[in-house]
């Protein structure tokens, strides 16, 4: 009984929160605080989002941009995931691999990912090659970093009875180290969905020739924020659906594995 | 004693393999099989380098203008953000009402990655030091945010009773129990929110700046410069080195209880 009078509380609590949260928002537009051009009301925001879905903005409709961003994401991340994933587990059985690999990876690491950008450009131009390129240097490293510390912390007494009975080195990555370190790998995989996607966005707004990034960076030039803010809306939803999709498969794994 | 031949082994295999890629770079570059349009030759790098360093700079100004304006930037970005992150984060790890009252809107502006704020930071703030601040000031709120909070929840059940019991309240309970509960999880969100913080600024910098790291690249980029490119990575390599070493410097000192970590 108190404790469903406490829900209640709190749900209206909650309430209030995104009532100020607009309230605020919609009050400061209404009185004109800043220009409606620099500070549109929230339903403007969102007349303009299905406005951009029928009527292209900088040569494609919204979803069209969309589209783009989502093919280049795709190829990155599945591309980081494909070599980060076997190398972090060969790394944590191959001590000679570990040795040679993890002081230039741990140098490489300082630079931040969109630092790639201009040799990404020059090496890949600004159509697929260069933001996929960044995408790949944000989605690397969790993903190589997590196999490698979930093979690395796999328990001696499995590896040892896999030796026992005389299994392979290949052998055992495959049949003992990838199970043992799933849901290490998964929750990598997850933080280097997230980074990938914050990358790309990156990379669209600085060099690319289509795609949410480059719609949000001509909406600045034309100094339109509501195209601006439903760029910021449609990367929002896509990365919060991308992540609860992969902790669905996290929750999943470690649901079969018993935990 | 295996540790140290151990340690020897990576220092061994890990320096042979740098001294590999070198020799394998400057004969690259020397035989033409490494583009000089794509990639530096090692005399080119060391040229752009002492052009930046000592010589008559890039992109006005010389290397130690640009990195500390970016550092500057870094820094106030970082602690206008955790500076409300990390109490409110606290805040809402406590009590219920305020995570009930605060978290739909941290809900809605969560998922929105950084780099995301630039076009608007930009149309409304312009290209000066306040749009990035403010691109900066949401690089580091989230995470610090999220991570204090969830230090808070994970303080053990029973120091928290006990606390209760023995009557600790206001400041005490803050300084003396939710505090240090939750500083490893504090700390891991300041390490999120400082790497945030360079990855946004260079970003920033990258679509429109007077000077910074991102300047250096954007303009090496536009001049296909490439060992200049080069260079401008490495300074932001250092950068990111450096901060990251002052706040594991500081970590170790607020947690001295922690050996390992």
């Amino acid at each position: 009984m108190g404790d469903k009078l406490q829900n209640r509380r709190l749900m209206w609590l909650s309430a209030t929160g995104l009532l100020i949260f607009f309230g605020l928002w919609t009050f400061a537009a209404w009185v004109e605080l800043a220009p409606r051009k620099f500070l549109p009301l929230p339903w403007d925001v969102v007349e303009r989002g299905f406005a951009l879905m029928s009527r292209p903005f900088s040569g494609q409709t919204l979803q069209g941009h969309l589209a783009a961003s989502i093919d280049r994401y795709l190829r990155g991340f599945l591309l980081a995931a494909a070599v980060g994933v076997p190398l972090g587990l060969l790394m944590g059985w191959y001590r000679w691999l570990d040795n040679m690999i993890t002081p230039l990876f741990d140098s490489l690491r300082f630079i931040a990912p969109i630092a790639w950008v201009p040799f990404a450009a020059l090496w890949f131009g600004t159509g697929i090659g260069g933001p996929t390129m960044i995408i790949f240097a944000g989605a690397f490293p969790p993903c190589l970093i997590n196999a490698y510390r979930g093979a690395r912390f796999v328990e001696k007494k499995y590896i040892e009875a896999a030796q026992v009975y005389g299994a392979s080195g290949p052998r055992i990555i495959y049949e003992v180290l990838l199970p043992a370190s799933l849901p290490s790998i998964i929750a990598g995989l997850r933080i280097g969905a997230g980074a990938g996607w914050q990358s790309l966005i990156g990379a669209e707004l600085i060099a690319a020739n289509s795609g949410i990034g480059l719609m949000m960076v001509r909406g600045q030039g034309a100094l339109d924020t509501s195209i601006v803010m439903v760029g910021m809306i449609a990367v929002g939803l896509f990365g919060l659906l991308v992540d609860v999709a992969l902790r669905g498969v996290e929750a999943w794994v470690n649901h079969k594995r018993g935990h | 004693m295996s540790a140290t031949l151990r340690d020897n082994a990576r220092l061994w295999t890990g320096t042979a393999t740098v001294v590999g890629l070198v020799g394998l770079w400057l004969i690259g570059s020397a035989s033409g099989f490494i583009s000089a349009q794509n990639f530096p030759s090692p005399e080119q790098f060391f040229a752009a380098a002492k052009q930046l360093v000592v010589g008559e700079g890039f992109a006005d100004g010389r290397i130690h203008e640009h990195m500390l304006q970016s550092v500057k930037l870094i820094l106030l970005g970082f602690f206008a953000a955790t500076a409300i992150g990390v109490p409110l984060g606290l805040w809402m790890g406590w009590s219920r009402t305020a995570e009930a009252l605060v978290n739909p809107i941290f809900l809605l502006v969560r998922p929105i990655p950084a780099l995301a704020w630039i076009p608007l930071a930009i149309v409304w703030l312009g290209l000066g030091d306040a749009a990035k601040v403010m691109i900066l000031w949401f690089a580091a709120f989230v995470p610090s945010v999220i991570n204090s909070f969830t230090g808070v929840r994970s303080i053990e059940r029973p120091i928290i009773e006990a606390s209760a019991m023995l009557g600790v309240r206001g400041w005490t309970l803050v300084k003396d129990v939710i505090v240090p509960g939750a500083l490893p999880s504090i700390f891991t969100g300041l390490r999120l929110s400082l790497q945030g913080c360079l990855t946004a600024l260079v970003a920033a910098e990258l679509l429109g700046a007077l000077l910074g790291m991102g300047k250096v690249l954007y303009q090496a980029g536009l001049d296909i410069y490439p060992a200049m490119i080069l260079a401008g990575m490495v300074a932001v390599a250092i950068v990111g080195f450096g901060l990251t070493a002052i706040l594991d410097f500081v970590e170790r000192r607020s947690m001295p209880w922690r050996t390992t970590h």
